[in-house]
This record gives structure tokens, C-alpha cells and sequence, in this order.
């Protein structure tokens, strides 16, 4: 199964890239600014909404044809499987199988259709290549639907041929799933489970025969004394020297040398115990939603700054608000089924649970796709605190110095759970700031002050120290 | 041998076989002590568990635990916007354009704001009106986060919904009007053409309704004689900066005079150009700001400057007017009438006598001059009150004719003379409510408190000039369930429109948003206004009811001829016994920020004296009445105290300063202290001078009486001559200055190099090496004598800038003052600075007529009408810095851009660096001044802290700390250049109180940049540096005071 999904995660990058020559509703609607690498890959962990029951799809494959063919003999013929593909392209931005979303769920649309407002699949065509006209005509249920999402217009497809149209609604006619247990979760488990089992036995066996052969030694030697007892050998004694830590105490200078050692030594130490008073690297509190930079920031690629966009421009990187995380999660309510079982096995995270989280922080009513106004504002917990007296700007480090943020939180795209990277002291700092070299080029504002003091310095690059960036002031006031 | 005495507790004991005394050798104490009963049940104890051992082992394990706890570091929350306003990026600041008109303060201002609180008022340079913030302007950002503000609507002290509010008020006012009875609006200034239209609104519904305005401090003699001569209430307006020969007689025209607001046009003439600078001649009684930047000041009592008024119309204008004035005032008066008619339409001439009759002599006057300064065009509409109006009010309502009464913006139980009729009055009307934002004398004795917004949370348009708008804006969403006057008016004409609606409805002047984006518009046809609006403000006022039309035929009927008024003033100019002068201050103004602790601890320009209001008087008289003043050993000011009556009214325990330049016979006594309700504690200072303020006249007869005790004053320099030191305050004499060489007047002192005298800026003789400072921005503020008039504004910007903690008026009198901007005052000894100097050069020997013994004693008293200077100080961020090098922890240091840094967190109190400053600028903080309830400001609370910057550390006990020059705000001016790639272009880098000067003492910028302002005025004959001989290279400029001493 698993290599059937990777199969098909590989159609749908493909199909994205598609997606992205040819409509604009997905990647303009979730996002305002484009963010390539999000946009490519965005599907690796998080499950789109498009094909969320890929995973059991297969096993119904052959009923789902047969039915196909049972049901709608004086239709088309459609071929699913295409319009799937086309359906992930085209529509599930806005559509959902199951699920009212932006628009309205489309399981059974033409027959739901021609039971209940008797509109044919001429009208669906039309519909769907142009709703806007359709509505302007003053069709009674194209307004009606128009009316019902908010008056938000459905993005016409002109370039969608009538085969195109059968496909999709052949796909959505396809019954829906019983969502099947995930048989590899146990599998797997236990197949690790047997993996660690053998370790331990070869170890358990090594230390069993280590014991033995030291018993075996021991024995050797107690018989090798027996027969020399035996043959009256005498074993040389050696002459009764003055043990060691007698000769030792006897030996004042020794004595006062090691005591100084000793106390310099604990001096050392106590030092560096205290010096890392205060100093909380590697602090790692429990978030109220787990939120994994991992999937975001690694896996997805999303740039650091779509979320943390205040870094830019002010001394505070911020916490993006909620309304951010909405960007993208008002389509994204679920993970791929992968992600989901790795959070589970790996971090002990159901992050389906977690998305949950944030649609109560921000009043997100799943069923309705609108917000209830009952918000509970998320109260993390700040991991990077450097104290007041210390005057810290995002922007003079992200925008005017171009470093990257990985330079002093580390390898976020890589933490599943944030954690302080750097110790944030002021030796950090300084050392920074004594080895890294401005970046002037380009910018008017040191054009004039970098030549000055590269003839002042002898050099052609200067540090942030060279600057002045090591002045008290700079950073305390 | 061991004494046998036998102690006995009680007679008891004496006999010998008492059962009592038994039973108390038996047990110690008397009855049975109930252990049981705190200890719980006997046989739950002992079937208890737990043992003594395991007792303590938990008490062990519990404390390891807490102390184990204790040592983990706090877990500090974030909590992000669930939805973040697209205008607000945390940390970075945000600007909305306001305007504040409380009734006494009218000023266009520009509100910074951080994640959505105000946390500064910064002047509107696109205001064209002359009003700029001055110091109660830019403190009232913190009136916003004052904890003693009123949180709901209330009834009889107990909060009520506005629902509530509503029905039992509509109810009520039906009644009344159903009733027939009258209801009276009585309400601050507006200035408002919304709130006049809203006003007439409800009086249309309404009928029987009477709109009285009233202001604390009237200016209503002022406005009866320019509604006389030219037909609309308001005032002139002045703008000083064309007017080179400035005469007034009682108008603190740089104080509060007529709204006040004048002092940056006067500042702009007192800067001599091309050899011209204007010359002001002040007559006065008491020290004022702008007796003390006058080049010539004569003191007098306020009945002679009626005469001296009428003296003056005379020898300009024409007529003859009997005076007795003494012969050294007649002279003066003589050569001010020669000097306006010299410089004719280039002078003005202004007068704050509270007199009809004084006020038309002015107009005709400047008139008769053609002043250019003088615009009658375009009156000033910030003060519309009408003593008569009142006046009839308080009758009225003490005769039981007012049936309701809606208070707003006014606290008449505080601040009229007769507070005690008002009061009955108010007891008798049906309906009672004032629209307050504290629980004031009035609002506590009224039926109904409307809790109202701060200005900074409210909607409003104010008319400063005729044809000048501002808008008023929120900035901030209202903290607490309040309301503001016009929305209540609005729901009870029954509208459901909301105030900015309103107020956007009835626009007619170009783009309602781009106006309010700049605060300010300025119609372009003056004479006729927007559609409807300032002549609807004026209708409503001239026109308010018919009684006052009535009374106002009177004002009208005693503005004769000018001619005739200059006698009637003259011959109304009587004197009896000792007057008083009332006069409001800059820091404290009518008194309705007196639970502003930055305001309370502002030091009042001339007297240094904060916390405090108290009666000035003459050293001459003072030793008449006995009153006196001693410095105490703790270095502090202790003072007299004094009842001071009028007409039988006492004000009693007054403390008393002696002031130097106080006319003899005259006392001066400031309003806006002694308020007794609706503010903290610490606040209630001072003693109220209202009941004092009869007919609304500053001026009145008084009786004054030592009374017994001392009182402590809070007092900031006690030293108040320069003792002839003129290498602190350099000053010289127009004439000197264009026509002698800068050597003659601002020398460089020098000292003997190889017998040879070298000026001490010189590299040789030079201890210190120098830091190379070319490169990059090489900061330097620079501040101008000359047009410095000691307003005072840029103390409180600084404070709100710097996150300067209050300390209040025990640690003040300790000389703990905080500021870290202080503007020093210094007299003359002599008549003059320069006779100072010349004195103390003539010294010779140790004894004798010249002796140095007693020559120095004798210039520590100033001079009974001394010359005054003001100097602000901060730190001179030296180049040579005599407090870095005493540093053992190397706290302070110094930066590349000439500041002089000061690192907080490295700081650990040594003080040192203060004992070495020769400047006296660092200040040390002795105790924790925030969350600590011995301090009980606004740091002490959570909505106070709120107006805290959050880019400035607040500094905690035991560091030293000092003006930074705003090191933030450079550092974000490069910033923000670097970001965008850009040079940074003079004028661009601002300290808080550069920005805060409108007068444009105070420059700060770039002296690397030879472009800049501050490059070019280093440059200038007249920079000199504070203590040059010191050797400091500061990096603060001074410039030369020069005065206009020339009698025409």
C-alpha cells in the first residue's frame, strides 16, 4: 500500500506544477504572496483535501467500475480514475467529495442534481465553464447556490472538455469509503517491536559468555595454583613497599599540588555551573498545540518569514496570529494519512487532533466553513526571552543584514518541537558580531561610512564590531 | 547575701492559704487553654497516621520541593492576535493625528501609539494654528491610564448599566419638558461646530433648554470686548513672530494667557537675525515666564497696570488720562509708548487685565499701530465661557428655577468662587448629571456620573481659529464602559447615529479621511467656514439665551469710546492694602490633571518648586508680614504659611516662597491645587485658590496674615543666582553682540601653556587623547538661549520618551529628582547678569567694600527685580567624560555617535560617576520606583505602566541612569535608513525633547553631516559649551542669550 501511495504522491506533484500553469484559484487563494517552494510542496505531508481516501481507493477499484457501468449505461462513459486527476487539479481547492468547503460537496452531484432541481448535464456543463454568465442570467438555482456560499463566484473552467466534465462525474459518483483501519500501523510496529529483540538477545548472550569465560579464567588460575602448591613452587613475594597513598600523604608538596588541582578544578566548574544560570539553551517547554516546525518550515518549505512576517520590519519577529495558520489550514483540516501515522509512532502527536485545536482557538466551524466569533487565543509559550534590558531588532539582523534566521535558532525546519538553539548570552553576541562582515553592497546608507572606514581599517569588508556594533549602547539602553 | 524580699503578683498571695493562689501555682494559666479546639478533634489527632517523624519529613520534602521550584525560571506567555489588525505590527509604532481640547488645552497633536496604546504626544507640524503641546499636552497621554478614572455609567455612587442610564434619564428629561421646566447644558468650551449643531439640536427637542459655557479660568472680559468691537466671541489672535516690539502689561502671554499657545511664535523673533531681534517689554506683578524672558520688566500691582494701560493709550493713541504712577514706571511707561510708536505696525501691544475697558484700550492700540501681529480676521474660538451667564446660573439655580442640569467638562463644586451656592443650587434640581471622567467634587454631588472617554478614545472636530479645523480621533479602543457628551446627546435627541457619523455627516471641507489622516484643514475662504459649521458655534453661543443677550446689551452699553474706557480704567485702578494676582501654572494649568504625577512633579519654571502651589511675595513685604523662608540642613525649602483673605473668603495655611521681581504690595497665588476628590492621595496638593477668584477677576484686594507652622516645600535648586558665573550661562547685549567681536563676548577660556595663554579646546593642552569621531553620525543637540522661554515641554516629553519613573515629594525635597532634563533658572543678583559679573570680577582682597568675604554672600540674594535665564540641562554626553573614567565596572562608555552610553545592566551603584559629572545630570535610583506601593504612581499600576516605552528599559534599584539622548530614537532613525537603503537626510534624527520644542530651541542632529542644521549652528559666533574650562568637550551646544536691551 505504501508504495501505492507514493506512486500516486508523485502523480500529484506533477499535478500541481499543472495546477499552477493553468488555474489561479489555488495558490493566489491560500496565499497572497507566491512562495514557490511552498506551492511545490505543499502535498508532501500535508493530506490534501484531493485525495484523502487514496489510501483505500484500490480494493474498491474493481466494484467502483462495475458500478460505473450498472448505474449509468445511458451516460457517457467516464473514466474516474482520469477525473480524479482532474478533479485534484481543478476543483478540490474549493470542492470536497464529502465536506462542504468553499462550495458545496459534490458526491452524487449529477444525480443529486437531477433528483432534486431537475438540471441536467447540460446545465453542469455550462455551470461549471461559466458560472458567472449563468448566474447574470438569472438561472434560479444558479442563484440560489451563488447566494448560499456568500456570494462567492465559482472560478469558470472553459478549458474543460465535455470528456473531461464525464470524468469528474464519474469520480464523484463513485461511492464513498468506509474509512479502513490502517493495517501497517500494528505490522510495522510489531516488525520494529522483532527488530529490537535481537540486539538485546546477541547482547544478553555476549554478557552470558564474557561470564563465562571470566569464571573459565578464574577456574584456569586456581588450578595453575593448585598444581604449583602442589609441586612446592613458591610464588616470588614481592618486597614490602610503602602502598601508594602513603607515599602520597607523606609527600606534602603532592598533597598541597593536588589540593590547589583540586580546588582550581572545582572552581572551574562552579563557575561554568553558575555562568549557565539564566542561560536556558536548549529550553524546549510543552506548546499548547503541537506545532511542528518539521512538517511546516521542512517538509512543506514554507519560508519562515510568510508566518513571522513582523521580522522583516520590526524589532519583534511575532507570533503569527491565528488568522495566518487559517491561510492555509481552511483547506488543510486533516494530514496525509503517512504524516499522521509518523506523528503518531514518532512523537506520540495525533496532528489531526492538533488542527482540531486551532479551529477552537479561532472559532473555525468545521461543517458550516465560517467562523463562530468565539475565539480563545492560543497562549504559547515563549521560548527565546532575552531580558528587557537587552534591545534585540529582527529586521536590523533579517532585512538589513540578510542573515538567516537558521543562523541563530538552528535547524528549525528540522525541530519537531521548538527549542531554544542558541544561548542567547552576550558573548554569543559579541563573537557574532566580531566575525561576521556587513553587508554593504548595495545599500545607500553605507556607502559612504563603509568607504571611510575601510580606508581607516586597511580592509574591504567590516565587521558588525568594526561598525560599532560592540558599543554598550547599541544594545542597552 | 541573697536578698530575702519576697515579690508577691497580687495581695492574693499575701494570705496564706488562698485557693486561688493554689490553683494558680498549679497551672499557668487561669482558664483551660482550648487547644482542642484550634487543633481539631482529640481522637482524629491520635488516630491519625501520621507520626511526628513522618510530620517532618514531609515538611522536609515540601520545602526541598518549594525552594527546588523556586529556582526554575518563570514561564513567560505570548499570546498572538487571533486575528491581527492589517495596521498593527508589534513593535513597530504607529501615528494617528488628534486633537485635545479639554477645555483649557487646545492643541492639533500627533498620538505615537505601540501595539495599540498611546504611549506619546508629539506636536502636528502640519497644524497651522499656533497652539503646540506644551507640557500638560504632553502629559496627558497619561491621563488615559489613570487608574482613578470612573469605569461605568453611575447612580449614587453605584455603577449602572447605560441601558439603565438611558431609560431613567430620557424618562426624567421628558418629564422636565413636560413639566415645562428648564434644563441647562452647562459644558466646556468646545469649540466644537458638531457639538453646537447636536447642541441645538437638543434644544430644539427639548425647548426649554439653556446652554451655558463655561470656562474655570475666564477669559469672558476678553471676549465681551472683541465681541464688542468685532462682533464674534472669541479672541484675538496674535502671532508674536512678526511683531519686533512686544509690550504687555499683565498678559503671561507664554503662560496660559488667552488660551496660551503663543510661545513659539514669540520664540522665533527672540533669535537675532541679521542683526534684529525683537524686544519685549514686560509690566507685571508677578515673576512670569514671560516677565522673565522680557528684556525689560518693571513690576507693579495689577491696579497700577490698569493705570499704566490708560497711560500707554494715551501716549499712542491719543487723550488725556490721570495716573499717579511712581516716577520710575511713569519712565518706563514713557519709552514702552515711544518704542510702539517707533516701531508702529511692527509692535504689539497685549494686556491680561480682566477688564472690558483694559481689553478694548489693547485692540485700540494695536489698531492705532496697525500691528501686523494683531488678526482679528481669524479670532481664536477656545474660550467662549460668559461670567455673567454664570453667574445668572447659580442664582437661577439656587432660586429653584433649573429643573435639570447636564454637566460636561466642567467642575464647578471645584472651581467657582462660590461653590457652596452652586451646591445648594445643584441639591435642587430634579435631575442631576455630569458627564465626568473621574469622580470629581461636582460628579460626586451629582445624580447621575456619565463616565466619558479620555480624548484619545473619543470623536470630535474642534475650531481652534475661525476656519482652522482639527479632528479629533480615537486612538486607542476605549479602555473602560464609557461615553462620551455629544453621543449621549445624540441618543437623547433620539438619533441612532453615532458621534463620528455625525460629525462625518455634517463635513463640507474636502476629504473627510484625508483630514482626519492629517488632524488638521483649513478652509479656504476663512471668512465663511464649512457649511453650517462655525456659524453654528457662534449662533449658540452669542445667541445661548436670551438672558445673556440681555446682559450681554450691558457689556455693550459700558463699551463706550476707547477714549473714555481709558478713563474709567484708570479711575477703576484703586488700590487697598496688598493684591493678589491669580495665575494658573504651566505644569498644573485649571487643575484638572492634578492626579497626573508627572505634572505634580513638574517643576514650575520659576520657583523649581513642584508638588505645590503656594503665594508669592516680595522679600520686602514677606519681612513686613514676618513670613520667611530658610534652607534646611537636608538641603530642602521650608516656608511660612499665610492666610490670605478676600471679601471675607479665607484660604488659610497658604505656604508662602518669597519670589524675587514680585511687585511690592502685590502677592501671586496659582489655581489648579487643592483638589479633594476623584484623585489619589499624593495628589490632593496644594491649597485650592478658586474660592479666592471672586467675579471671575484674577486680580483682587487681599488681607494677608502669618499663620502658624512650617511648611516643606519640594524645591529643585535652591541655588538661585549664577553668582557671576558666566562661563555657565553666557549672555550679552544686542548692541555688543553686532557690533564687538565673538572673543569680546563669548571668549574661550584659556589657561598658561609655557606662559602662554591657550584657549582650553586647544589639543595641547589636552589631557585626554581623542577619539576619532569622523566617521559615521557624530551627534549634537543644541540648545538657543535666546528663543528658550523655560516652557517646559520637552521635560515632559522626555519623561514620557525615557520612561522617567516619579518619586514623589519627600524624595523630591531629598533632591531626588528624577528628571533627566532639567531647566535650571538662575536671577541676577544685581539688576542685571552683567552687573553680576562685573562685580564679582571687582573683587579684591578678602575683606573690605570689595571684599570677596561678603561680596559673595551678597550674590547669592537675588536682586529684587533680577534678569532671569533659563538653561535646560541634560547630559552633555562629553567626549572627554569625566564619569567614564571613575566607572569601576565600566557602566558608563562611550560611543562612536558621541553619546555617552550608559548600560543599566552593569550598573552596580557606586555613584561614582554623578560625584565626578560637573554638570550634575546623573540621577540615581534610590529605590525601586516601579510596582513598589511606597511609590504609589503610575508605575504602581497595570493600566499606568501601559504608557511605559516598551523600547527604553525601566531601570531598577541601585543603577544610575541619565538622558541617553534618545539613543532609541537614532538608532531607529539608521535603522530604518539601512532598511531602506537609503542617507538619512537632516532633520531626520530627533531626541524627544527636540521634537518637543516648537520654539526651536532644541536642534538635534548629525554634525558629520556639514549639510545639517546643528553642523552649521557649531559653527555660529554665539555656540559656546556649558563649563568649557572643565576640558569635557560636551557634546551639547549652547548659544549665547542675547537681550535687547536697547531703550528706544
Amino acid at each position: 500500500m505504501g508504495t501505492i501511495t507514493s506512486v500516486t504522491y508523485k502523480k500529484w506533484s506533477i499535478s500541481i506544477k499543472f495546477a499552477r500553469d493553468f488555474t489561479i484559484g489555488f495558490s493566489r487563494v491560500l496565499m497572497k504572496k507566491p512562495y514557490q517552494s511552498l506551492e511545490e510542496n505543499s502535498t508532501n505531508n500535508m493530506k490534501q483535501v484531493i485525495y484523502r481516501h487514496l489510501a483505500s481507493k484500490i480494493p474498491y477499484l474493481g466494484l467502483v467500475i462495475l458500478l460505473t457501468f450498472s448505474t449509468s449505461l445511458n451516460a457517457q462513459e467516464g473514466n474516474p480514475d482520469k477525473g480524479k486527476t482532474i478533479f485534484n487539479v481543478n476543483c478540490a481547492s474549493c470542492h470536497a467529495l464529502d465536506r462542504k468547503m468553499t462550495g458545496p460537496m459534490l458526491r452524487n452531484v449529477e444525480t443529486r442534481l437531477a433528483e432534486e432541481e431537475g438540471l441536467d448535464r447540460e446545465w453542469l456543463n455550462t455551470w461549471i465553464r461559466n458560472s458567472a454568465g449563468m448566474i447574470k442570467s438569472g438561472d434560479a438555482y444558479a442563484n440560489k447556490i451563488y447566494n448560499e456560499y456568500n456570494g462567492t463566484a465559482m472560478t469558470a473552467f472553459p478549458q474543460l472538455s465535455d470528456q473531461d466534465i464525464t470524468d469528474i462525474l464519474a469520480y464523484t459518483a463513485q461511492p464513498a469509503k468506509v474509512v479502513v483501519v490502517d493495517q501497517p500501523v500494528g505490522g510495522s510496529g510489531g516488525g520494529e517491536a522483532a527488530g529490537s529483540v535481537p540486539n538485546k538477545l546477541i547482547l544478553g548472550a555476549l554478557a552470558i559468555l564474557f561470564a563465562l569465560l571470566a569464571g573459565a579464567l578464574v577456574l584456569v588460575r586456581k588450578t595453575l595454583n593448585r598444581f604449583a602448591e602442589e609441586k612446592g613452587i613458591e610464588a616470588v613475594k614481592k618486597d614490602k613497599r610503602l602502598p601508594i597513598w602513603k607515599a602520597f600523604v607523606q609527600n606534602q608538596f603532592l598533597v598541597l599540588v593536588t589540593v590547589i588541582f583540586f580546588l582550581l578544578a572545582s572552581a572551574y566548574f562552579v563557575y561554568g555551573y553558575l555562568s549557565q544560570v539564566g542561560v536556558d539553551q536548549g529550553y524546549m517547554p510543552v506548546q499548547p498545540i503541537h506545532y511542528s516546525h518539521r512538517i511546516h518550515a521542512g517538509e512543506s518549505g514554507i519560508d519562515c518569514k510568510y508566518c513571522h512576517s513582523s521580522a522583516r520590519v520590526s524589532k519583534h519577529s511575532g507570533i503569527p496570529s491565528l488568522n495566518i495558520c487559517m491561510n492555509c489550514h481552511k483547506s488543510i483540516y486533516q494530514v496525509a494519512e503517512k504524516t499522521q501515522q509518523e506523528g503518531i509512532k514518532e512523537y506520540g502527536v495525533d496532528y489531526n487532533a492538533e488542527i482540531q485545536k486551532l479551529y477552537k482557538a479561532v472559532g473555525w466551524d468545521e461543517a458550516e466553513q465560517s467562523y463562530t466569533g468565539v475565539t480563545e487565543p492560543v497562549k504559547w509559550i515563549r521560548i527565546h526571552n532575552l531580558p528587557d534590558f537587552a534591545y534585540f531588532n529582527h529586521s536590523q539582523h533579517v532585512t538589513v543584514a540578510g542573515i538567516d534566521c537558521q543562523t541563530c535558532h538552528g535547524p528549525v525546519e528540522e525541530m519537531e518541537v521548538m527549542y531554544q538553539h542558541s544561548p542567547l548570552t552576550m558573548g554569543w553576541c559579541i563573537n557574532c558580531h566580531r566575525e561576521t562582515n556587513v553587508n554593504v553592497e548595495g545599500n545607500e546608507y553605507y556607502t559612504k561610512i563603509h568607504d571611510e572606514l575601510s580606508k581607516k581599517y586597511g580592509v574591504d569588508k567590516l565587521t558588525a564590531a568594526q561598525m560599532g556594533g560592540l558599543e554598550c549602547g547599541k544594545c542597552h539602553y | 547575701m541573697s536578698s530575702n524580699k519576697k515579690y508577691w503578683k497580687s495581695v492574693e498571695e499575701l494570705k496564706v492559704n488562698s485557693p486561688i493562689v493554689e490553683t494558680l501555682k498549679q497551672n499557668e494559666f487561669v482558664s483551660d487553654i482550648p487547644t482542642s479546639e484550634f487543633l481539631g478533634d482529640k481522637e482524629t489527632l491520635e488516630s491519625s497516621s501520621t507520626t511526628r517523624r513522618d510530620f517532618l519529613k514531609y515538611v522536609g520534602f515540601s520545602t526541598a520541593a518549594a525552594s527546588l521550584a523556586a529556582c526554575e525560571g518563570p514561564v513567560i506567555k505570548s499570546i498572538p492576535y487571533v486575528i491581527q489588525p492589517e495596521s498593527i505590527i508589534p513593535g513597530v509604532a504607529n501615528y494617528y493625528a488628534t486633537t485635545i481640547a479639554n477645555g483649557f488645552d487646545f492643541a492639533s497633536v500627533l498620538v505615537k501609539t505601540r501595539e495599540g496604546r498611546p504611549i506619546q504626544i508629539k506636536n502636528n507640524d502640519l497644524a497651522k494654528t499656533h497652539n503646540s503641546a506644551n507640557a500638560r499636552v504632553n502629559a496627558s497621554v497619561l491621563g488615559l491610564y489613570d487608574s482613578m478614572r470612573v469605569k461605568s455609567a453611575m447612580k449614587g455612587g453605584q455603577e449602572i448599566l447605560w441601558s439603565a442610564f438611558d431609560s431613567e434619564t430620557n424618562q426624567k428629561l421628558t418629564e422636565l419638558k413636560t413639566a415645562g421646566k428648564e434644563i441647562v447644558l452647562f459644558t466646556q468650551t468646545y469649540a466644537s461646530p458638531s457639538t453646537s449643531r447636536l447642541i441645538s439640536e437638543f434644544k430644539s427637542k427639548y425647548e426649554n433648554v439653556r446652554h451655558v459655557v463655561y470656562d474655570a479660568v475666564s477669559e469672558s472680559a476678553a471676549l465681551d470686548a472683541f465681541e464688542g468691537s468685532y462682533g464674534t466671541r472669541g479672541l484675538a489672535s496674535y502671532d508674536f513672530s512678526k511683531a519686533m516690539t512686544i509690550v504687555s502689561v499683565g498678559a503671561d502671554f507664554l503662560g496660559d494667557w488667552q488660551g496660551g499657545g503663543f510661545d513659539s511664535g514669540y520664540a522665533k523673533g527672540r533669535v537675532p537675525r541679521n542683526g534684529k531681534m525683537s524686544r519685549h517689554i514686560q509690566f507685571e506683578s508677578n515673576m512670569s515666564l514671560s516677565g522673565a524672558n522680557a528684556d525689560k520688566r518693571v513690576p507693579l500691582t495689577p491696579s497700577q497696570q490698569k493705570q499704566v494701560l490708560s497711560k500707554l493709550y494715551s501716549l499712542v493713541v491719543g487723550g488725556s488720562v490721570s495716573t499717579d504712577l511712581p516716577e520710575n514706571i511713569n519712565r518706563a511707561v514713557q519709552s514702552a509708548a515711544s518704542e510702539l510708536k517707533r516701531a508702529g505696525s511692527n509692535a504689539v501691544l497685549v494686556t491680561g487685565i480682566q477688564d472690558v475697558n483694559a481689553q478694548i484700550l489693547a485692540f485700540a492700540i494695536n489698531e492705532k499701530l496697525n500691528s501686523k501681529a494683531f488678526d482679528t480676521s481669524t479670532p481664536i474660538l477656545t474660550r467662549q465661557g460668559n461670567n455673567a451667564a454664570v453667574t445668572k446660573l447659580v442664582a437661577d439655580m439656587k432660586a429653584g428655577s433649573v429643573g435639570g442640569i447636564i454637566m460636561s467638562g466642567v467642575n464647578p463644586m471645584y472651581t467657582l468662587p462660590n461653590a457652596s451656592e452652586f451646591a445648594e443650587g445643584l441639591a435642587k434640581t430634579e435631575l442631576s448629571i455630569a458627564f465626568s471622567m473621574k469622580a470629581d467634587e461636582t460628579a460626586i454631588n451629582a445624580q447621575y456620573i456619565a463616565a466619558t472617554p479620555h480624548y484619545l478614545e473619543s470623536w470630535g472636530d474642534v475650531e481652534i481659529k475661525k476656519g482652522h479645523f482639527s479632528l479629533m480621533q480615537p486612538t486607542i479602543r476605549p479602555l473602560f464602559d464609557t461615553r462620551q457628551f455629544q453621543q449621549a446627546l445624540l441618543i437623547w435627541t433620539g438619533s441612532d447615529q453615532t458621534y463620528r457619523e455625525y460629525i462625518k455627516s455634517g463635513w463640507s471641507g474636502g476629504s473627510f479621511n484625508e483630514a482626519l489622516q492629517d488632524g488638521v484643514y483649513v478652509s479656504g475662504v476663512l471668512s465663511s467656514a464649512p457649511d453650517g459649521s462655525s456659524t453654528i458655534t457662534t449662533d449658540s453661543i452669542s445667541g445661548s439665551d436670551s438672558a445673556i443677550a440681555g446682559l450681554s446689551e450691558n457689556v455693550e452699553s459700558t463699551i463706550g469710546s476707547a477714549g473714555s474706557a481709558a478713563r474709567s480704567l484708570a479711575s477703576s485702578a484703586k488700590s487697598e492694602g496688598m493684591e493678589l494676582s491669580l495665575y494658573t501654572k504651566v505644569g498644573m494649568g485649571d487643575g484638572q490633571d492634578a492626579n497626573n504625577p508627572w505634572l505634580q512633579e513638574f517643576p514650575d519654571p520659576i520657583t523649581r518648586t513642584s508638588w505645590d502651589n503656594y503665594l508669592t511675595i516680595s522679600a520686602t513685604d514677606a519681612k513686613g508680614l514676618g513670613l520667611e523662608n530658610n534652607h534646611v540642613a537636608t538641603g530642602a525649602l521650608d516656608g511660612s504659611y499665610a492666610d490670605v483673605t478676600v471679601n471675607g473668603v479665607t484660604v488659610k495655611n497658604v505656604p508662602v516662597i518669597i519670589q524675587p521681581g514680585q511687585a511690592k504690595g502685590a502677592i501671586g497665588l496659582s489655581l489648579g491645587y487643592g483638589r479633594t476628590a476623584g484623585l489619589k492621595e499624593e495628589m490632593m496638593t496644594g491649597v485650592n485658590a478658586y474660592p479666592l477668584y471672586q467675579n471671575f477677576n484674577t486680580s483682587q484686594n487681599v488681607t494677608v496674615k502669618k499663620a502658624a507652622g512650617i511648611h516643606e516645600f519640594a524645591c529643585v535648586q535652591l541655588q538661585n543666582t549664577l553668582m557671576g558665573r558666566g562661563d555657565i550661562i553666557k549672555e550679552t547685549t544686542l548692541e555688543i553682540f553686532n557690533t564687538k567681536d565673538r572673543t569680546v563676548w563669548n571668549k574661550v577660556p584659556t589657561v598658561s601653556l609655557n606662559h602662554e595663554e591657550v584657549e582650553v579646546t586647544s589639543p595641547e593642552v589636552d589631557l585626554w587623547d581623542e577619539f576619532d569621531r569622523s566617521i559615521g553620525h557624530h551627534f549634537n543637540l543644541s540648545i538657543d538661549l535666546n528663543s528658550c522661554t523655560g516652557c517646559g515641554a520637552c521635560v515632559i516629553a522626555c519623561h514620557a520618551e525615557n520612561n522617567v519613573p516619579v518619586v514623589g515629594k519627600e524624595e523630591i525635597r531629598r533632591s531626588r529628582d528624577m528628571h533627566w532634563l532639567r531647566i535650571d533658572r538662575y536671577y541676577s543678583s544685581e539688576d542685571t547678569f552683567a552687573e553680576d559679573d562685573t562685580k564679582k570680577d571687582e573683587f579684591s582682597g578678602l575683606w573690605g567694600d570689595k571684599g570677596s568675604l561678603s561680596g559673595f554672600g551678597e550674590l547669592e540674594d537675588p536682586a529684587d527685580n533680577p534678569q532671569v535665564a533659563f538653561q535646560p540641562v541634560m547630559c552633555q554626553h562629553c567626549n572627554h567624560a569625566p564619569c567614564e573614567t571613575v566607572c569601576p565596572v565600566a557602566a558608563s562608555s562611550h560611543g562612536r555617535q558621541g553619546q555617552n552610553h550608559m548600560a543599566y545592566n552593569r550598573c552596580v551603584g557606586t555613584r561614582y560617576c554623578a560625584n565626578n559629572c560637573p554638570y550634575k545630570v546623573r540621577r540615581f535610583n534610590w529605590f525601586l520606583y516601579n510596582k513598589n506601593d511606597e511609590f504609589d504612581y503610575h508605575m504602581n499600576d497595570d493600566l499606568g505602566r501601559m504608557v511605559l516605552n516598551p523600547d527604553v528599559t525601566v531601570r531598577s534599584r541601585g543603577v544610575m541612569e541619565k538622558c541617553s539622548m534618545c539613543i532609541q530614537m537614532t538608532q531607529k532613525t539608521i535603522l530604518d535608513a539601512k532598511r531602506d537603503g537609503r542617507v538619512i537626510k537632516d532633520g531626520e534624527f530627533q531626541t524627544a525633547c527636540s521634537s518637543a520644542c516648537s520654539g526651536g530651541s532644541i536642534k538635534f542632529g548629525d554634525i558629520n553631516d556639514t549639510e545639517s542644521e546643528v553642523a552649521k549652528l557649531m559653527e555660529d559666533d554665539r555656540m559656546y559649551h556649558l563649563l568649557e574650562s572643565v576640558g569635557t568637550k560636551p557634546n551639547v551646544q549652547y548659544h549665547t542669550k542675547v537681550r535687547n536691551i536697547t531703550e528706544a
